[in-house]
């Protein structure tokens, strides 16, 4: 019988698509130098009006949104302990992983002196949403980091073999790897679940992020539950993001799609979608908003995009049993939740933002855009290159020794 | 072995979570601002009187050392064609409006931070480089500042600028309401340097005394309103004028304070980390029952 068991993915890394991604990457890359040396007015449209753009908007608040996968689920089969998730849960740890990383860098990137980025560790303000994400986001960082750990111990244990005169080490870092892996296994839970608390704090305080901006806000993004909104959207795009690069990778890596597990994820999200909707609708209707529905204007149109096209139409299509079934069809719906986090983000943090002395709209520049696609394909690329490298994805094994001790990780036997 | 790492888990669930109640909810909230006193000191603009001479942004960049033409320069009124905004290059600006009842006397509105009795950007602000100060000064702190523009997003007045041209040590740029002068007991120079006195300055609780009894005294000189009364929670820096304000371009404020919601989310969420420790509790509960559950089963391999 065979079973699936993460395993490097053996392929030639260049592609012609490869090749593209890299390109963007390296425009990318072009622009993020251009910011350091001219500043962030010659490469951005940000100005006085409009202090915030998509480095922020999309960069942080989409791609923490994005990378919610890592936690749930991480929850779904470390604390609810459903083993069938498994074989999810290490390519959803590595996106997360490289989400993070990327929106620490877009951080980075976008504050005016990146070089006293450690003052948010020592200067504490409680009463800033602001410094709640960036410890909460810091620390989760370091989670995911040591919860992906036990990846690399994996893939080097019993494979160390050091070159030339530094093979007499060979033994010594063996044994090491040994220990920090059996500890890490011990402690591993804590990690796990301060992962999920820090999550679900860092996802709603995104969410908490513009209120403060007050009436400079749309009323139909500004609500005190913006923050319930945005971690329960990030739960919801969860799984979708999952399914998606399932499909991709197995696509890439021409493995047959995992559709037993994809469809059982798709079960979860119709609730997820309608906790959403009806949240968004409930509040819409109590805070009296829909009257600037009622108007034929950009930001109505906006809104009917965000919440049909990116939460509804993806809703209905989760119900249909044929859709769950079929990894094309999900990976449609799952796009469409995708573009509904992504529209959602993009209102609350740009469409929904007039400040009020505004003489224009803003509208990211060549170079936002550049260094946000960069970043994109950057993650893309490590992505690939952690597969490669690691054992990561699960491929369908015809090994005798049933379940290794590294299946399952950080949880007590 | 079982029963011996069981034993383990619960105690360092439980360390863990009661670390996280101890450790952080003391020091987070500890570290406030210097709140206001009751009675911060403040100004009146009355714009009734101001003719924009506009030596008060002159007089406001000497006393800030930021590069200025002479003064004489100042008197030239084609600065008013288009509307202005503080800057890096001016912490205050003064702006004329048509008067439709008066044609030969304009209004003329003196621009600046107006520093807000409960002020958004020092509630926004990552590591609290904006204060407000016990004279009820909001002041900016370049040996903090990370330069992430919260402050800017948060501003109701759209007050806080930055230097977008400087890729190293860029400033948050606003009116610093003169607070090295006051400190020693100097006026703040616009105030100073005022010839006909349409800036006052004075305890707060005093100058809304004196802009009410100037409305008694002209009623058809004055709307009723003092811009900075009520709005936002109430500012140091208060406004009278002899045509509804947002003809004179100040934005439609509510009274409600501008952090009060924000800051009652992010204290009800964290409120001294007990939800956060009992979610962390809960998982880590519900993983201990999966875990019994799924060992107690037969194992199916
Ligand atoms: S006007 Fe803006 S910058 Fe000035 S104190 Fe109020 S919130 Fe802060
Ligand atoms: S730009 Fe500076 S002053 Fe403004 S919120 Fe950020 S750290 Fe605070
Ligand atoms: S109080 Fe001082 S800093 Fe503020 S506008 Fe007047 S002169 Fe400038």
């Amino acid at each position: 019988m065979s079973i699936l068991l993460p395993k490097p993915m053996k392929y030639k890394f260049f592609t012609p698509g490869v090749i593209v991604i890299t390109i963007f990457a390296l425009v990318g890359i072009a622009f993020v130098l251009g910011r350091f040396v001219f500043g962030i007015g010659a490469i951005t449209n940000l100005d006085n009006q409009y202090p915030w753009g998509i480095w922020i908007g999309l960069d942080v608040a989409l791609g923490v949104a994005l990378a919610a996968g890592g936690f749930t689920t991480a929850a779904l089969a470390h604390i609810f302990h459903k083993e069938e998730y498994e074989t999810i849960v290490r390519p959803a740890l590595l996106t997360a992983l490289l989400g993070y990383t990327f929106a620490a860098a877009s951080v980075s990137i976008d504050i005016g002196r990146w070089y006293y980025i450690w003052h948010a560790l020592i200067y504490w303000n409680g009463n800033s949403a602001l410094f709640e994400v960036g410890i909460c986001v810091m620390m989760y960082l370091t989670v995911l980091y040591i919860e992906f750990l036990p990846i690399v111990t994996e893939r080097f244990i019993g494979h160390v073999n050091l070159p030339g005169i530094l093979s007499k080490l060979n033994n010594v870092i063996d044994k090491g790897l040994r220990i920090l892996d059996r500890t890490l296994s011990k402690f591993m839970f804590v990690f796990i679940i301060t992962g999920v608390v820090l999550s679900c704090l860092h996802q709603s305080s995104l969410g908490t992020l513009m209120i403060i901006a007050g009436d400079k806000m749309h009323p139909l993004w500004q609500t005190p539950i913006l923050p319930l909104l945005y971690l329960v959207s990030a739960i919801g795009v969860g799984f979708p993001m999952v399914m998606f690069e399932s499909v991709i990778s197995s696509r890439a890596f021409r493995l047959k799609p995992e559709t037993h597990i994809l469809e059982k994820l798709s079960e979860m999200m119709p609730p997820l979608l309608g906790v959403f909707i009806i949240i968004r609708s409930v509040d819409i209707l109590i805070r009296e908003a829909y009257v600037y529905l009622a108007e034929f204007s950009s930001v109505s149109i906006m809104f009917s995009i965000e919440l049909i096209v990116g939460f509804v139409l993806p809703l209905r299509l989760f119900m249909s049993k044929e859709v769950r079934k079929s990894p094309n069809m999900l990976f449609i719906a799952s796009s469409l939740v995708i573009f509904g986090v992504f529209m959602n983000r993009f209102n609350t943090f740009i469409t929904a933002y007039t400040p009020p002395y505004a003489d224009y709209s803003y509208f990211p520049s060549i170079g936002e855009i550049s260094v946000t696609l960069g970043f994109v394909a950057l993650e893309v690329l490590l992505y690939r290159a952690f597969v490669m490298i690691f054992p990561v994805i699960s491929v369908p094994t015809e090994e005798k020794s049933a379940k290794t001790k590294y299946a399952i990780r950080g949880i007590l036997r | 072995m079982k029963n011996q790492s069981r034993r383990d888990f619960l105690k360092i669930t439980t360390i863990s979570a009661t670390a996280l109640v101890g450790a952080s909810a003391t020091k987070l909230f500890a570290s406030g601002n210097p709140t206001s006193s009751i009675d911060p000191m403040g100004v009146l603009v009355d714009t009734t009187v101001c003719i924009g001479c506009r030596k008060c942004e002159w007089a406001c960049k000497k006393a800030h050392n930021i590069d200025t033409k002479p003064i004489e320069d100042y008197d030239n009124r084609s600065a008013f064609e288009n509307y202005r905004r503080p800057d890096h290059t001016s912490l205050t600006v003064v702006n004329e409006f048509r008067n439709p009842t008066a044609e030969s006397k304009p209004y003329d509105v003196k621009v600046q931070c107006m520093h807000c009795n409960e002020p958004a950007c020092v509630s926004a602000c990552i590591v609290g480089a904006m204060t407000k100060q016990e004279n009820g000064s909001v002041i900016w702190d370049t040996d903090k500042c990370i330069g992430c523009r919260f402050c800017m997003v948060a501003c109701p007045f759209q007050i806080p600028t930055f230097e977008y041209h400087k890729a190293l040590q860029p400033d948050i740029t606003k009116c610093d309401f003169c607070f090295e002068r006051t400190k020693e007991a100097l006026l703040p120079a616009c105030v100073e340097i005022c010839p006909v006195e349409a800036v006052t300055y004075g305890k707060r609780s005093e100058l809304l005394k004196l802009a009410k009894k100037r409305i008694n005294l002209y009623p058809e000189r004055y709307k009723e309103h003092i811009l900075g009364e009520h709005e936002v929670g109430g500012t140091s820096w208060m406004y009278l004028a002899g045509m509804d304000f947002d003809k004179l371009k100040f934005p439609k404020l509510s009274t409600k304070a501008a952090p009060g919601v924000s800051e009652a989310i992010q204290h009800g969420i964290f409120s001294y980390f007990v939800p956060p420790a009992s979610l962390f509790a809960l998982l880590g509960g519900i993983m201990w029952l999966n875990k019994n559950k799924s060992k107690s089963e037969p194992d199916t391999e």
